[in-house]
């Protein structure tokens, strides 16, 4: 069947709230508003205001709550509209959510669901359009998945709620409307591994989220160049998946990866450490990065444009490293 | 700032009702003097903050509560555990850092964690765990449980935006939450008029349309009293409500805390109407106990806080190989 990255969501909230009602949707917007992308459009009159939550602008309170319901008997999903606003319940998620398995000695785990969306590419200037999942991959306790696929839209949720532990889900905003074919039995996928979504032997171009989108569209010019890209979707950002990592190091020997995120402390600075500390040997060439200009996301089109890796950015990368 | 009331009041409760009132205030002053002293000869580390002084709020709003319902505090917790059953060695052992700690070791005086007697934490973070009531009530709500959690937190909390984001929150969803405001008149060294424009707390919160209430929090039977009507109205499904229980702190902050921001002669006058001293030249006064009950009621708490000490010392320490664990879930996701 047909359908696009937010219908993907959609279906899958929908099938979960249906299945079990212990799972309950809340957000700003996501009710009588139908969600700030529309993800929840229509859910409202199929499931009632109860399950269906509109919030107040009070991020830390509701994701908070969320946490709080979590522990107590319920299965949260928690819409934050982006994640440059998630940073006002940064103290719940961190502070909370990740702590409190550990802090209760293994007593109380914290089974809640945060969505939100990042990334940029919609003119919306510096404080609508970083990537910061990132950030919260560096927080032990957390889980951070980045679908990618229609079948990670839909998949990932159903695994998520199923997670014991806190999961954060990143939905890049210039996927929603994103279409193609999904399979009507899709279901739950594994939310540990990273997967290689195209074969390759010359190169490893490692992406997640937007990224893999930019990267599947260069592998395909590199490939009428006679270049044969390898793509690894790293789907899961925490924990990160090292063994699908190396496999595709040692198949290839050259590495490069692309996010929009940061370089600077960022989660590709970090898989190249990883790369570097247990597949070092396996390399031809130094492993290289494409990631965000180190700057607030400017609003002007073609600042914004050449403030994040490109299609053809990453052609030249990779012409430059064969 | 708030001063003590110095009338004693008559009380009209049974005997055995005083001293079980009387025992519970007794065991967490016993048990944190001896945990200052534990951590005077280097056996507790960290931060230890003591309530010694206000021990009334916890026993009174605790004897008001059920077993099923929840509590949530702060880091000052030890009595607030105490007084909602989590016995006295897990308490003092998770102090000494022991695997048999009710957070095994790894929560310490600042993370209480059980349960079965749903007790979901000291928690750390001013004004951090107030969304997290409100979840928890709202849980509760959802699944018809008639149920209430309760809410601690210093006055503090209250400049915080958390707090503001919490009652208005558990208003709107009418959410089973009975909050409870601690002011004992400082937040660490600042005192309230030092952070606040208004000064009322129980106003800021009947702003909510939370009904709320000041209680004098010296007073274990006013705060009983008062949780009484509160969890009685939480109960019958008409949402949050909110007490203030004006208090004071005899000890420092925590064991860090040169107490530059009060005149120990402030202390020394209300340590005159301490909880325990009052309550009990009240119920001599209408002969509810004598000195040979008291000290029935010292001896029993001493061994059970003597007890817990010799459980905390000869507790194990978590083998080092499970640094790692809790950080996920053991149970792992069936798909
Ligand atoms: C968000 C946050 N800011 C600052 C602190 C440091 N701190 C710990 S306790 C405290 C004072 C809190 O006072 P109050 O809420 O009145 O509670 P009390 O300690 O008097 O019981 C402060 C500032 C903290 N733990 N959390």
């Amino acid at each position: 069947m047909k359908i696009t990255y937010r219908e993907a969501i959609r279906e899958s909230i929908r099938e979960a709230m249906q299945e079990d009602e212990k799972v309950f949707l809340m957000g700003e917007d996501v009710g009588h508003y139908g969600g700030c992308f529309a993800v929840s459009k229509d859910l409202l009159a199929e499931f009632g205001a109860e399950r269906i939550r509109d919030t107040p602008l009070s991020e830390s309170a509701f994701v908070g709550i969320g946490i709080g319901a979590a522990m107590n008997g319920m299965k949260p999903i928690v819409e934050v509209m982006t994640v440059n606003f998630s940073l006002l319940a940064a103290d719940q998620i961190m502070n909370n959510a990740a702590t409190i398995l550990h802090m209760s000695g293994g007593l109380f785990n914290v089974p809640v669901v945060i969505r939100m969306a990042t990334g940029g590419g919609k003119q919306l200037a510096a404080q609508h359009s970083h990537s910061l999942e990132g950030w919260y991959a560096h927080i032990p306790g957390l889980k951070v998945l980045t679908p990618a696929t229609l079948e990670d839209a839909r998949g990932m949720l159903i695994s998520a709620l199923k997670d014991p532990d806190p999961v954060l889900i990143f939905e890049n905003s210039t996927l929603y409307n994103h279409q193609g074919e999904l399979s009507e039995d899709a279901g739950a996928v594994d939310i540990f591994k990273a997967k290689i979504r195209r074969q390759g032997k010359d190169i490893s171009l490692v992406t997640y989220g937007i990224g893999y989108h930019k990267c599947v569209a260069a592998a395909e010019i590199l490939a009428a160049e006679g270049i044969d890209a390898e793509i690894l979707d790293l789907r899961v950002l925490r924990p990160l998946d090292d063994a699908t990592i190396l496999e595709t190091v040692k198949k290839t020997g050259r590495v490069l990866i692309v996010d929009e995120g940061w370089k600077s402390g960022g989660i590709s600075a970090e898989i190249s450490s990883r790369i570097m500390e247990k597949g070092f040997f396996d390399l031809d060439m130094p492993v290289a990065r494409l990631g965000g200009a180190e700057v607030p996301m400017p609003y002007a089109e073609h600042l914004e444009r050449i403030a994040v890796p490109q299609v053809e950015t990453i052609v030249a990368k990779v012409k430059e490293m064969i | 700032m708030h001063q003590p009331n110095k009338i004693l009041t008559p009380v009209h409760i049974s005997k055995a009702d005083a001293q079980h009132l009387l025992h519970q205030m007794l065991r967490i002053r016993r048990f944190e003097e001896k945990a200052a002293e534990m951590y005077t000869q280097g056996h507790i580390k960290g931060f230890l903050h003591l309530y010694i002084g206000e021990e009334a709020v916890a026993v009174g709003i605790m004897d008001a509560l059920q077993p099923e319902d929840g509590v949530v505090a702060t880091y000052r917790e030890h009595g607030h555990a105490l007084a909602k059953g989590v016995s006295a060695n897990s308490i003092m052992a998770e102090m000494f850092g022991k695997e048999e700690g009710c957070s095994r070791g790894r929560g310490g005086s600042m993370h209480l964690f059980d349960a079965e007697t749903r007790f979901f934490g000291g928690n750390a973070i001013v004004g951090g765990h107030l969304p997290l009531a409100v979840g928890l009530a709202l849980a509760d709500k959802m699944q018809q449980k008639q149920v209430v959690t309760a809410c601690f937190f210093g006055e503090g909390a209250v400049a915080e935006g958390e707090f503001h984001e919490s009652l208005n929150l558990a208003a709107l969803w009418q959410t089973p939450v009975l909050f409870v405001c601690e002011n004992n008149g400082y937040a660490m060294g600042t005192a309230l008029d030092l952070s606040e424009s208004e000064m009322d707390i129980h106003a800021k919160a009947a702003s909510y349309q939370i009904p709320s209430e000041v209680v004098d929090g010296m007073d274990v039977l006013a705060v009983r009293q008062a949780a009484e009507r509160a969890a009685a109205h939480i109960r019958s499904g008409k949402g949050p409500y909110f007490l203030e229980c004006r208090t004071y702190r005899f000890r420092a902050h925590s064991m860090f805390d040169a107490e530059l921001y009060r005149d120990k002669s402030e202390v020394e006058e209300w340590k005159k109407y301490g909880p325990i001293t009052s309550f009990i030249k009240r119920l001599k006064n209408q002969d509810l106990i004598s000195e040979a009950e008291i000290l029935e009621l010292e001896n029993q708490v001493a061994a059970e806080v003597n007890e817990s000490v010799k459980f905390a010392e000869s507790g194990t320490l978590e083998s080092e190989a499970n640094l790692l664990r809790f950080v996920y879930s053991e149970k792992k996701l069936v798909m």
